[in-house]
């Protein structure tokens, strides 16, 4: 019973998935081999620092990983309980906008600088429906009511540069959701806004999640939009999904000790904290990744087991997995309840 | 007005900038003023950090380059140790040049990728200061071990480095003709999750070793409240409300700090709580509202905020709030 109910809850199905990048002197291990999935109506998001392959999975799952020097090697991206990995390229122009959109970062580069709003949404809605104009208009101002953009009939013949930050990144969550898609990919979408202005574009988003039953795979590397935002999360590390779990899971007990010493190292706004945990070091090149655990070489707790063999994947509680071998019942180390890295919190 | 005046490094009296807006070619007509900064008054204390928030186009950064004297105020001073540094000429101004130095957001921008660490560290001691070679090699090799670098990095170049070590080459840069201030804009918001740490526990401990004061410019709350010992809150030019950082986080009186902690992200999912979601976006500084900046945004807005500018008040030693609630 449960597992025909997952089954057909389950949106999209990332299995083992790897994309290289091949460059003359190296091969750019971004996604190294990671699984994850994704049910309806519901927000995963993905976390890790600059160059952990946040952005690589993101194009992965839209095919969209820059050629020649950039391929997915190996696994398995099942959206709709179709591998999308099999399909044709003329295939994909059907999958993409329609099953799966993409929202980016800056708003300022995603828009065309020289035509109206009105015409690139009028665009995006032709892909979806083939209309007359007159319907194709109302279409559009639909569709820019839907992100609470006020005035929206004068709106459509405004260029993006007489739009704010805020407004040009609610335009490009339109034309990303013109087509109806089951899934939005938000890369970094509220890093470019003001606090104020954050706070109401991830309020809209999940409005409309709410109203559309719309999956949202998150990419980011702030906490709090993780703890605002998301249901379950992913941590990234060097190309590999270090833990996952649902975020009360990972907010309160995290297991991998890069997990724990990322959240201590972001300063609270809720209390005092006397001194921030810091991570030494940096993470390694995709290009040159040690043979054990990635983390190890900055990990306080590694052993010589961390450097010598990748660690396997531990399941923790429903849904939580975490990459450690600190979590192995055969563990000589410090025991893992111990791993609380010291915060200085002044209580 | 009840500073202390013994350790008061820097002060800002009323200080106003306006751009004016200009249209036509030839007869430049001025049509407008933008008011960037219109009269801001606070004090920055010898060893500590004085953190400035607000969102994009309250002003900050204006008020940082009038502390640079990179611009020069429309009304008001700003005194440092009690001098006039706008009527600063010739050595005296070079030397504020040393006093003052400045850390920016984007270390991709701010290095010249055409010089060698070396020099970007020790351009503020040759252009300002009389130094031997030897001298300046020394001071920088110094420099560079307290952020964290080792002295050999000394002949390479920014490319070489991560964001990180470009932001500690930025530190070591302003550090190095030991000043008195340094205008942090944004120093942390470019870089890595687990970087910000670093950078962030370098500039508190390089604090204590030089007792030298920051101007901390961040619109990230958490990050001000973990640095600044004092806060000031600007909305459209004008600091709204101005406390001790711990007052001011836990005793937030002005709507408009009470709308940016709300908007600002929790540290745990279960800590999320918007009691004031703002609607719409900050109005043009060309024509602000009347009275209370913040009244077309206010979620207590009474009649006369749109009439009465609110004066500021001291609703506690220390903590000054401009609005007509209290």
């Amino acid at each position: 019973m449960t597992a025909v109910q997952t089954a057909t809850d389950t949106i999209l199905e990332v299995n083992d998935l790897k994309t290289y990048i091949f460059t003359r002197t190296a091969t750019v291990k971004a996604v190294d081999g990671i699984s994850f999935n994704l049910r309806k109506g519901e927000t995963l998001g993905i976390v890790g620092e600059s160059g952990c392959g946040k952005t690589m999975t993101a194009l992965s799952l839209l095919r969209l990983v820059p050629k020649p020097a950039g391929r997915i090697v190996e696994g398995e991206i099942v959206l709709n309980g179709e591998d999308i990995l099999q399909k044709s390229d003329d295939e994909m122009r059907d999958v993409r906008g329609r099953q799966i959109s993409m929202i980016l970062q800056d708003p300022q580069t995603s828009l065309n600088p020289v035509f109206t709003i009105g015409n690139q949404l009028r665009e995006a809605l032709g892909i979806a429906h083939r209309e007359n104009k007159g319907s194709m208009l109302s279409r559009a101002v639909d569709a820019l009511r839907k992100v609470n953009v006020a005035a929206p009939e004068r709106r459509l013949d405004d260029y993006p540069h007489q739009m704010s930050g805020g407004m040009k990144q609610r335009v490009v969550g339109a034309i990303a959701m013109s087509c109806e898609p089951g899934i939005i990919i938000a890369d970094e979408p509220t890093t470019a806004l003001d606090v104020t202005i954050q706070l109401q574009y991830l309020r809209l988003l999940k409005e409309i999640q709410a109203e559309t039953g719309l999956a949202i795979i998150f990419i980011t590397h702030d906490f709090g939009v993780v703890a605002r935002m998301c249901d379950r999360v992913a941590v990234m590390y060097a190309g590999r999904i270090i833990e996952q779990g649902d975020v009360r899971d990972i907010f309160s007990r995290p297991a991998h000790p890069y997990t724990q010493a990322l959240i201590n190292s972001v300063p609270k706004l809720e209390e005092r904290v006397e001194r921030l945990y810091s991570i030494d070091g940096q993470p390694p090149l995709l290009s040159n990744l040690p043979v054990g655990c990635r983390f190890a070489p900055r990990c306080p707790y590694a052993s010589d087991r961390c450097y010598e063999g990748y660690p396997t994947t531990y399941h923790l509680a429903e849904g939580h997995y975490a990459d450690c071998w600190a979590l192995d019942a055969d563990w000589e180390g410090i025991p893992i309840e111990e791993f609380v890295p010291p915060t200085g919190s002044a209580g | 007005m009840a500073v202390d005046t013994n350790n008061t490094l820097l002060e800002v009296r009323g200080l106003k900038k306006y751009f004016p807006v200009t249209k036509g070619l030839i007869l430049m007509k001025t049509i407008g003023h933008v008011q960037a900064v219109d009269g801001i008054s606070f004090s920055i204390k010898q060893g500590e950090t004085v953190g400035l928030v607000g969102e994009s186009g309250c002003g900050k950064t204006t008020t940082s380059k009038l502390l640079l004297r990179l611009e020069r105020p429309t009304e008001g001073e700003i005194l440092l140790e009690g001098k006039d540094i706008n009527a600063f000429r010739g050595s005296e101004l070079q030397e504020y040049r040393t006093t003052v130095q400045a850390v920016f957001q984007d270390p991709w921008s701010s290095l010249s990728p055409r010089m060698r660490v070396r020099d970007i560290v020790s351009e503020p001691l040759v252009v300002n200061r009389n130094v031997t070679a030897q001298e300046r090699n020394e001071r920088v090799s110094e420099v560079l071990q307290q952020v964290g670098l080792h002295s050999q990095q000394a002949t390479n170049y920014p490319h070489e480095f991560s964001g990180g070590q470009r932001q500690r080459i930025a530190v070591a840069s302003a550090l190095v003709s030991y000043p008195k201030l340094i205008v942090l804009d944004e120093p942390v918001s470019a870089l890595d999750v687990s970087i910000r740490a670093q950078v962030m526990n370098l500039l508190k401990d390089l604090q204590e070793q030089y007792n030298v004061s920051f101007l901390l410019i961040a619109h990230n709350l958490a990050t001000v409240r973990y640095m600044a010992h004092e806060t000031a809150v600007m909305y459209l030019g004008q600091i709204v409300e101005y406390a001790e950082t711990e007052e001011l986080y836990n005793n937030a009186l002005h709507p408009y700090t009470k709308a940016l902690f709300s908007a600002a992200l929790p540290s745990h999912p279960d800590l999320i709580r918007e009691d004031i979601v703002l609607q719409g976006e900050v109005p043009s500084p060309i024509n602000p509202p009347t009275g209370c900046r913040f009244h077309p945004r206010c979620p207590f807005a009474m009649p006369q905020c749109s009439e009465e500018t609110p004066v500021e008040k001291e609703v506690s030693p220390g903590h000054r709030v401009s609005c007509h609630l209290y």
